[in-house]
């Protein structure tokens, strides 16, 4: 065990956990935020992506030591009202079916919206390829990104 | 007086022979120090260079790079200095699933950048991601690829600092230590090692490069 210091979605924890439990059950099990989801746990599949200092990372396979002193965000710290642009978007498209991978989903198009603010199909798939959503709704979340970004910019 | 006089004028020559062959035993020791001093300091330089040395031999070279060959085009090489801008995973070498691009510096794009799965060490488990704390593919200014090369050409592209990462003799000796390279080694479960063990290769890599890095004939 050991005392682990977090800064998550502007929070700060003082957990005493294994320092090798995956960051995603710390945030599940430990810290009650359970909108990031368990998937695969091997990183294949992107249900778990959370921030872990603006990047895009698979919470089921980041050690908690890799994020002491970093800062973490997770679907529920994307914006304060549940607005973020893409929220938006995705309520607007209604793109979710089943809606097991979408924070996962939101989690990596916010990524993709801060370092391309305007992104094509093809900046779209490069982006969201480490994404999978069974029920497929991949058409719809590609829509849904154009329409964040339009919201974003203010266009929409 | 007289006498005592004239004999220690008699005497001031041969004071100023004996000063004088004192004086000529003291720098011909000076200098015999000088000289084995200098022999020595050649000497080591001489085997500093000797060291560092290529002393061609194209059949010792080329029959080790045939077996360092045999590593750089195995699956724990070969899948990180892919042909195209995707990684290869397994044993088969097949394109890496979700198609994670290599990007400017290597280390991919967006969200899909290598430590965002890849941790520092290998994830316990089969079919888990493999790590190491500088988990990369060469930059796409220098893509240094091995998939596909024969022989011939992949030992050329080793020894051109325009293709190898501007390495020089000292630097592709010291790269066999890399961390990454030394990764291959420890896989992580359920991925075959290279068919030599690291010393093998590493002897194999360095008695290539020293013998003249020839690159073979096919």
């Amino acid at each position: 065990m050991a005392t682990i210091n977090l800064k998550i979605n502007g929070n700060k924890h003082r957990l005493d956990v294994d320092p090798s439990t995956p960051l995603l059950w710390v945030l599940r099990e430990h810290l009650n935020l359970v909108g990031t989801k368990y998937g695969c746990g091997v990183a294949a599949c992107g249900a778990c992506v959370v921030h872990l200092d603006g990047e895009a990372v698979r919470s089921c396979v980041t050690k908690i030591n890799r994020a002491a002193d970093k800062e973490v965000v997770t679907i529920e710290g994307i914006s304060e009202k549940g607005d973020h642009p893409l929220q938006q978007a995705w309520e607007q498209i209604d793109v979710p079916q089943c809606g097991y991978c979408q924070s996962g989903q939101i989690m990596s198009a916010a990524v993709l919206l801060r370092e391309i603010p305007n992104p094509t199909d093809e900046d779209i798939d490069l982006a969201m390829s480490g994404n999978i959503c069974r029920c497929g709704t991949y058409l719809r979340i590609r829509k849904a990104i154009h329409l964040a970004a339009e919201i974003q910019q203010g266009t929409k | 007086m007289r006498y005592n006089t004239r004999h220690k004028k008699e005497k001031r020559p041969y004071n100023i022979v004996a000063a004088l062959a004192v004086l000529a035993i003291i720098m011909t020791f000076m200098v015999t120090i000088a000289a084995n001093s200098r022999s020595t300091a050649l000497r080591a330089t001489e085997d500093e260079i000797i060291d560092d040395a290529v002393k061609r031999d194209s059949v010792k070279s080329v029959a080790a790079f045939s077996k360092v060959y045999s590593v750089l085009i195995s699956p724990r090489c070969v899948n990180c200095h892919p042909a195209g801008d995707v990684p290869l995973q397994g044993d088969d070498s097949h394109l890496h699933t979700m198609f994670p691009q290599r990007g400017k510096d290597g280390k991919g794009i967006l969200t899909m950048k290598c430590t965002n799965c890849h941790q520092p060490e290998n994830t316990p488990g089969t079919h888990t991601p493999p790590g190491s704390p500088n988990w990369h593919l060469p930059p796409a200014d220098m893509k240094m690829v091995f998939e596909g090369k024969s022989p011939r050409e992949l030992a050329k592209q080793i020894m051109d600092p325009t293709k190898n990462g501007n390495k020089d003799m000292k630097a592709l000796i010291a790269h066999a230590d890399d961390e990454l390279v030394k990764w291959g080694w420890q896989p992580g479960e359920g991925r075959t090692l290279p068919p030599l063990s690291h010393r093998e290769f590493k002897e194999a890599w360095i008695t290539w490069l020293k013998n003249g890095a020839y690159a073979p004939t096919n």
